[in-house]
């Protein structure tokens, strides 16, 4: 039923799919089926990814969202009898191919994790730890990146006396920019953001939704969360899920004021989840 | 008799056992280290063994057992590792997991001297070697190596999943993840496992009477030439170790002082064991704190 | 081809990350030749080569230790019945050798289970000790206690053995002193840590609901254990002791220093006695390799190869009815 709606959208959706076309589509997933053994875990899911945006993905535990989430840079392939049917279309190709480098993939569609998990290294080498696999070895590139990066993820100020101190000397916020710091030195297209701030306390919170708000001018940004209120604040467009079916994805104003389906409005409204 | 009785019996008769148990140990490292640190001087460390006269040291049997022990660690661990990593990392759950798991035990089970036969077996007669370090190497590699598998497995498995998801999607390949992100997180309880090994394979003899032999050639320690009969570093001159000479000179041997050999022997060799137990525990803690370490 | 229209980031200047986009997705993304995991599969190589070379020594020392061990049979003609039924063992008997090897194997047999039988309940008492009587300060105690025990090297207790007690055994119980009761006083304390760890283990890993609920029902402390934290680990317990005895039943150089290495069948404990291994070790040096005679010590290994199949397999059978 919930794809059904997608595929026909009532008239106002129509006036926005308009304005959508407009803006450049950096994924489109197309009838995503994700299995762990015999269990379905995402139903048949449809739809696309504006480029240069932030997409939030809500809904109750359990819902499926991480587990889509996951299988845009096949960090599932990992999980022993999980496996995906469908497509997720990244620059004319499906990334769930088999054809796929998933090395290569993962450098261009980044990802940043729930509990933040710096290397046991100094700051300096969680940065350049996969810039030097990349094949950067000149020293004075490698400062330069680790310090534009630090700085878009504002977090320069902080560390930049010392950064050959261990990464666990950080505090868990500083950590979790860490990790997104490390992400973007890769100068990934799309970053996948698993619940990046569930884990900190609410000033390192504020801190990271500054920084991801930053970043959407030069990243597509995917961002799975349980704080409703993040994502009203943060995200463009809002994608909800429940029990693995993509029950309604809509502009995130429109999705908190005024969702077409009940489903919707029950969670948002906190009747359940 | 009421239960109450009954209770306080059983109690009694635990605490008992734990009272045998701590005596049996107390008595017999005593006896090790009474009787033995009287024998054991500069000279006793430091002179070679005689067949025949009283006074002979454990000089050769000494170094050989150190040696020996590093040839088998310089073996044992890069296989062994490699193992743990295959088997923590790219073994998929079937029936090729369940055959080398089924080795593992296997090889893990087997008595010592069966392994002492197999390499009289291949290491002596097969390759024609005769009794050698190296042929002594290998038949403690095969008696070590479930061990370190297993350890190794076990240290991986525990390495945080997040610090390898974290490597992967950064792009990184599976095996560099493992080279640059797992193994450097595994490493000190792999060493503390380790080291407990080398500590195993330092006392063990039944493995060493046909492989590398029970006698030692006169060994010039000035010579560093690896490829020369005298020299101590020569792979291929038999060695009898420290392990394997208290059991020669108690069941075979002429020397009027057996006793006072073999004792400050025993406490040579128990004293070293204890020294690997405790490196393996500082360094497990020092590499720990340094790891974790918050400044 | 979207990637044309695509708009490159360049916040560093770096040329690198320019050209790497230049390139078409296709080239970018799939598997190829080039850029497929190099380092992945040299890696992949090496540590499945580590495991080939772990199968492989299994099975050469299965192989060989099993011709070997026929050979005595199949080439020499020793009869298998005289070898496992005989008491009779005189192989250098130039007129009429004899290839009895029934006193050894009872030997190993008598050794392995009167060692079990001193070691469990001492074992097992002192598990119960640390997991149940005195959790907090036993366990602190008597860990150690059990770690210094493995540790001490087998020939170390064999050479006690044969210092201390086959003269205390010869002076106050009477006998030569080399004696099934030496063996199995040696084997019984060098087992005796493998049989502690398991059991403790076992007994501490049981869920707590099953004390309380114990304690509840009005039950002392030794009824709970007798009643409910002995059954309930029993499958574990067993295993703890079959593993005990498949290290008692192969330990060669402590047993052989004090059981005096005899070839006839013992009468009594305190006789002397031999045992599969002993004969092993004190004989395969001795004897000309290819003689008949040595190839009866390849089959006496193959013995041992085989219980240690068995041990392996009880174990299996023991915990597959751990899981019921």
């Amino acid at each position: 039923m919930a794809s059904a709606l997608m595929n026909k959208p009532t008239g106002k959706q129509e006036v926005q799919s308009v304005r959508q076309i407009n803006k450049e589509l950096i994924l489109e997933v197309n009838n995503l089926e994700i299995f762990y053994g015999e269990k379905r875990a995402v139903n048949e899911i449809s739809m696309v990814i504006e480029k240069n945006s932030i997409t939030a993905l809500i809904g109750p535990s359990g819902c499926g969202k991480s587990t889509f989430l996951r299988s845009i840079n096949r960090m599932n392939d990992l999980i022993p009898g999980a496996r995906a049917e469908g497509e997720i279309i990244y620059e004319d190709l499906n990334i769930l191919s088999e054809q796929i480098n998933v090395v290569a993939l993962r450098k261009e569609i980044g990802m940043v994790f729930q509990k933040p998990n710096p290397f046991p290294k100094s700051i300096y080498e969680n940065i350049t730890h996969a810039l030097k696999f990349a094949g950067i070895k000149k020293k004075s590139m490698l400062d330069e990146i680790v310090e534009e990066s630090l700085q878009k993820a504002a977090l320069w100020d902080e560390v930049k006396d010392r950064l050959h101190k261990s990464a666990l000397s950080l505090s868990g916020g500083q950590q979790q920019r860490l990790c997104i710091a490390r992400t973007i030195a890769m100068k990934p297209t799309i970053m996948l953001l698993d619940e990046p701030s569930s884990a900190l306390d609410p000033i390192s919170n504020a801190k990271v939704e500054e920084l991801i708000i930053d970043l959407k001018k030069d990243y597509s940004i995917i961002i799975v969360t349980h704080n409703m209120q993040q994502a009203s604040r943060i995200s463009d467009k809002t994608a909800f899920f429940f029990k693995g079916d993509l029950i309604e994805y809509d502009a995130t104003e429109k999705i908190f004021t005024n969702p077409s389906v009940k489903k919707t409005e029950e969670y948002i409204s906190g009747r359940f989840g | 008799m009421n239960s109450k009785t009954a209770d306080r019996i059983a109690t009694g008769v635990f605490v008992a056992i734990a009272i045998i148990i701590i005596s049996i140990l107390v008595g017999l490292f005593s006896y090790i280290l009474v009787n033995g640190l009287k024998h054991i001087s500069w000279e006793f460390l430091t002179t070679p063994s005689s067949n025949i006269r009283a006074g002979g040291g454990i000089r050769d049997q000494l170094f050989n057992s150190f040696y020996i022990l590093l040839i088998t660690m310089i073996i044992a661990v890069p296989l062994g590792v490699g193992g743990g990593i295959y088997m923590a990392e790219y073994a998929k759950p079937g029936k090729v997991t369940d055959i080398i798991r089924s080795c593992i035990e296997v090889l893990a089970s087997l008595p010592s001297i069966v392994i002492g036969m197999f390499g009289l077996l291949m290491f002596v007669n097969v390759t024609g070697w005769g009794y050698t370090i190296l042929g002594g190497a290998l038949a403690l590699t095969v008696f070590n190596l479930p061990v370190i598998v297993r350890v190794s497995e076990d240290s991986i498995r525990a390495v945080p999943r997040d610090l390898k998801e974290a490597s992967l999607a950064l792009g990184i390949t599976h095996w560099h993840t493992i080279k640059t992100v797992i193994l450097p997180s595994a490493f000190p309880s792999i060493l503390t496992g380790v080291i407990l090994a080398a500590g195993r394979v330092f006392g063990e003899a039944a493995a060493l009477l046909f492989t590398a032999g029970l006698s030692t050639p006169r060994l010039d320690y000035t010579n560093w030439n690896p490829f020369s009969d005298q020299s101590p570093l020569n792979i291929f001159r038999p060695a009898e170790t420290l392990a394997v000479h208290i059991w020669s000179v108690n069941t075979q041997g002429l020397i009027p002082d057996v006793e006072e050999v073999s004792n400050g022997s025993a406490a040579v060799l128990v004293i070293s064991v204890l020294l690997f137990n405790l490196l393996a525990r500082w360094i497990g803690r020092l590499i720990h704190k340094k790891i974790t370490a918050t400044k | 081809m979207r990637l044309c229209i695509y708009p490159i980031m360049t916040y560093f200047r770096g040329v690198w990350c320019i050209m790497e986009k230049l390139i078409p997705a296709k080239d970018r993304l799939l598997k190829s030749k080039n850029n497929w995991m190099d380092g992945e599969l040299r890696g992949k190589v090496l540590v499945i080569l580590c495991a080939v070379i772990m199968i492989s020594a299994t099975i050469s020392i299965t192989i060989f230790i099993g011709t070997k061990g026929l050979q005595s049979f199949i080439k020499n003609g020793v009869s298998l019945f005289e070898f496992l039924t005989s008491t009779h063992w005189n192989p250098t008997d130039q007129a009429k050798p004899e290839y009895g090897a029934l006193p050894f194997i009872f030997g190993s047999f008598a050794v392995t289970f009167l060692s079990a039988l001193v070691a469990a309940p001492l074992g097992i008492g002192g598990a119960i000790f640390m997991t149940e009587i005195a959790p907090s300060w036993g366990r602190k105690i008597l860990q150690p206690v059990v770690e210094l025990l493995v540790g001490i090297p087998s020939v170390v207790y064999g050479f006690i053995g044969l210092t201390v007690l086959v003269p205390f055994i010869r002076e106050h119980v009477g006998g030569l002193g080399f004696s099934l009761l030496s063996g199995m006083i040696v084997l019984s304390i060098m087992i005796l840590p493998t049989i502690t760890t398991i059991a403790t283990d076992a007994i501490s890993s049981l869920p707590n609901s099953l004390r309380e609920g114990s304690y509840a029902l009005g039950a002392t402390r030794w009824q709970t254990i007798r009643k409910v934290l002995i059954p309930a680990a029993l499958p574990t317990l067993l295993t703890a002791i079959v593993l005990g005895m498949a290290r008692a039943f192969g330990e060669a150089l402590a047993v052989q220093m004090v059981i005096g290495n005899v070839r006839n069948l013992p009468s009594s404990i305190l006789d002397a006695s031999a045992t599969l291994t002993t004969i092993i070790t004190l004989n395969m040096g001795h004897t000309t390799y290819g003689s008949v005679e040595n190839n009866t010590l390849w089959s006496m290994g193959l013995i041992l190869l085989v219980m240690s199949f068995a041990f392996i397999l009880l174990i299996r059978y023991l915990s597959s009815r751990r899981k019921l």
